[in-house]
């Protein structure tokens, strides 16, 4: 989305940590349901799939780290992209549950849906072992997501309003094909370059394709990286109707898509005065 | 590495003493080798320490079977090629530096007064030193997203090399993991998988449940264990918790250039489902059949066999289950049973009429039909009184305790029974079993024990290193010299160290 309208997040000052501070968040838990995870126990799976990248200390400075790009998440710092909870806010379990299975595409981090729920919620356990924002704070409150709303031609071109308004094409371009004016310049919060999500590669969003999941991440924003959260600036119809018109731009077949060449709906132009809310 | 290590201990009954000598000098002379696919070009690939795909290198762990069932990719939208930078090379070889000391209990072996033969007798024979495994050059990953390649020459320790796999692999078909196919030379759909097994010594490197024949039986197209020429359809669900397959293939234990039946396949077929249990871990149960035809009657030419002649199909089948079990993180068992029928044709000692090997050749051609070549089934060949068809079942148990990723100790017990031999009570005139009449129930009877432990001093994203120490002991029924010792038993022993490395 516009740089200018990246949101500046607060980047907690966290001390690299030695094995010694981590010994004492063994205790740690995670509360998936009714499974609950024990940092301890999520240790030699840790050791076994995940060091490699994320590190001995959790930090994101695993020896693949000079090879990988994206960089491994700092699981030090305690601030995570896919999250059912306001920007700036702890994930709840649920999330990071979430997305040991998921995998985050376009990224070197894997789909590990062959763990049990047992060792996926001791991994997430771990993880949260290694930020002492857990121990200062409580995870955020999940938004809440209204009942997704039957999709209309109407709705796509007010999805299209909105994709102008918050000028989402300056970073992901008005085509969706993650070249708008700001694309080169994007940065995550630790100042190094990443690139816009393209809609047109057929790749899966990184926190999950269904409708849903694209709401989210408006309304969340993906903390650590330049998409902010929304949740100020767009009401959760519109949000509805943003899902709509982005669902035009993916390379997916789509009833979105199907609505949208009956109409002849054209890209946004970037020249145009913004649309009114 | 190659598979002319593995032990076939099961051959026509005139053979059987010169097998016995062919087998410390396999031994002695190819020492270990047995191919494995552990690849730290695909770790440097995706950025992966070995122990996210293996259990221990080679043999791989769930995430492993996944990825490798996914067309080796791990589905993150970084599979393509494209994504790699454009000097990487997806190359790893394998070569294992070794001492090892093989004893054979049973040899026939020459005796000299005066320097003069004065006959044969039966003697241990005892050796030790250091050897080579043979050599693998593995390459294998991506053409494109989701078509998945491999290419495997191998050689043996003196560097004569054959392709042990290849094949190219659609995967994802209309987006679906339910439709894979493949086409090419490739390991059959075996969930503890003997290209990626843990041991190394000559009888311990391979499981005798995939490769058992009955003595005196030619069927040599039923060994599981080896790679096979044809096309497999292969399906999972997206987590890998159920997965099938059907492969098609042709009765040629895996030899290239149509050397044997002219019109003979095989189908092998499996499937199981695993199952969450929670701190247990994900156990899996599953079954597999290997169901086909192989030819009996080759035509010839001067009395000599013809290549890719073979008609006079006859059936043989195995069918068996296999259940991986886990006991919490450190401690699992691995178990493959199998029962195995042969057509009494190929239990006569028919069928491998053109002596291939099972890596892609053919390992001798008669020059003749004279005694020691190959029966062949020439029309007017009328079948024994009392040939039967030759039944039997076996099992492997493998355990393992996983210290850490570095460190992994191996138990492993397997045994192969008869239960119908061959050469039925009405023999006298048989070709199979271990002579003319009625062959011993137990003739033939593996039992084999396999200890050893693997440590990785390092374990990295690059290569991989392992120190391996293993001691094997196998036991069979029968098989013996028969110079005075009549339907003797062979025990064989070896201990192995090693540095088994790729890279």
């Amino acid at each position: 989305m516009g740089a200018t309208a990246v949101l500046a997040l607060p980047m907690p000052l966290v001390a690299q940590l030695t094995q010694n501070d981590l010994q004492t968040r063994l205790g740690t838990e995670s509360h998936i349901g009714n499974i609950t995870g024990h940092a301890k126990d999520g240790k030699a799976d840790y050791r076994r799939y995940c060091v490699s990248c994320h590190g001995d200390l959790g930090d994101g400075n695993g020896e693949s780290f000079p090879w990988v790009d994206p960089k491994p998440r700092d699981f030090q710092l305690g601030v995570f992209k896919c999250r059912s909870t306001p920007t700036g806010t702890l994930p709840i379990d649920q999330d990071l549950f979430d997305t040991i299975a998921r995998g985050l595409d376009r990224s070197n981090m894997p789909q590990w849906s062959t763990f049990t729920k047992q060792q996926r919620a001791d991994l997430v356990a771990w993880v949260k072992h290694f930020s002492p924002r857990w121990v200062s704070e409580k995870p955020g409150t999940p938004i809440v997501i209204p009942p997704e709303p039957e999709v209309t031609a109407d709705r796509i071109k007010a999805g299209r309003d909105v994709f102008a308004r918050v000028q989402c094409w300056k970073c992901h371009g008005v085509l969706g094909q993650a070249n708008g004016p700001s694309a080169a310049t994007l940065t995550d919060d630790l100042g190094r370059p990443i690139a816009a999500y393209n809609f047109t590669e057929g790749a899966k969003p990184k926190c999950g394709d269904t409708d849903r999941d694209i709401y989210r991440i408006f309304m969340t924003g993906l903390d650590g990286t330049p998409m902010p959260s929304f949740a100020d600036n767009i009401k959760p119809e519109e949000a509805w109707d943003l899902v709509f018109y982005l669902r035009t731009l993916m390379s997916q077949k789509s009833k979105e898509k199907e609505l949208a060449k009956q109409l002849g709906l054209k890209p946004v132009d970037p020249n145009a005065p913004p649309p009114t809310q | 590495m190659s598979t002319l290590t593995r032990s076939r201990f099961s051959r026509s009954s005139s053979s059987i003493p010169f097998l016995t000598a062919a087998l410390v000098l396999v031994f002695l002379v190819l020492g270990v080798s047995q191919q494995a696919n552990a690849l730290p070009a695909f770790a440097r690939k995706y950025g992966l320490r070995c122990s996210a795909c293996h259990e221990s290198w080679p043999m791989l762990n769930y995430f492993g079977q996944k990825f490798k069932d996914n067309g080796y990719q791990l589905m993150n939208d970084r599979d393509a090629p494209i994504w790699q930078n454009p000097g990487y090379w997806p190359v790893t070889f394998r070569i294992t530096p070794i001492w090892h000391r093989v004893s054979t209990g049973k040899v026939e072996v020459d005796t000299y007064a005066d320097g003069n033969p004065t006959g044969s007798t039966v003697r241990r024979v005892t050796s030790t030193g250091f050897d080579l495994s043979g050599l693998d050059f593995h390459t294998g990953g991506t053409l494109e997203k989701n078509i998945s390649f491999y290419l495997l020459p191998s050689s043996d320790s003196t560097g004569a090399f054959h392709f042990e796999q290849v094949f190219v692999r659609l995967d994802n078909i209309f987006h679906s993991s339910w439709l894979n196919v493949k086409l090419g030379r490739f390991e059959l759909d075996n969930l503890l998988s003997e290209k990626r097994i843990l041991t190394l010594t000559g009888n311990g490197g391979v499981y005798q449940t995939y490769h058992f024949m009955p003595v005196g039986d030619g069927n040599i197209f039923g060994q599981i264990g080896d790679n096979q020429l044809g096309l497999e359809y292969m399906g999972h669900s997206v987590n890998d918790r159920t997965r099938i397959s059907a492969a098609l293939v042709s009765s040629s234990d895996g030899n290239v250039g149509l050397s044997t039946g002219a019109n003979s396949y095989t189908g092998f077929f499996a499937g199981s489902q695993a199952f969450d249990t929670g701190r247990l871990g994900v156990q899996r149960i599953g079954f597999y059949a290997m169901v086909g035809q192989a030819a009996t009657y080759y035509l010839t030419q001067g009395g000599v066999p013809l290549g890719g002649s073979g008609v006079a199909n006859k059936g043989f089948s195995r069918v068996g289950f296999v259940g991986q079990f886990y006991f919490g993180p450190h401690i699992d068992l691995q178990i493959v049973t199998q029962h195995g029928s042969d057509n009494p044709w190929f239990g006569q000692g028919y069928g491998n009429a053109i002596a291939t090997d099972g890596d892609g050749g053919t390992t001798a051609t008669c020059s003749s039909p004279t005694p020691g070549c190959p029966f062949n089934n020439v029309p007017g060949t009328v079948l024994p009184v009392g040939a039967q068809t030759p039944t039997w079942n076996g099992a492997t148990f493998e355990g393992h305790y996983v210290y850490s990723p570095q460190l992994i100790f191996i138990g492993r017990y397997e045994f192969e029974k008869m239960s119908q031999q061959a050469n039925g009570a009405a023999c006298t005139a048989c070709t199979g079993g271990a002579g003319a009449g009625p062959s011993a129930s137990n003739l033939g009877n593996i039992s084999t024990y396999t200890i050893g432990f693997r440590y990785n001093p390092f374990m990295t994203s690059r290569a991989g290193l392992a120190w391996h120490n293993e001691y094997n002991w196998l036991h069979q029924d029968g098989t013996g010299p028969v110079i005075g010792l009549p339907s003797a038993n062979i025990n064989t022993g070896e201990v192995l160290t090693g540095l088994d490395f790729d890279f």
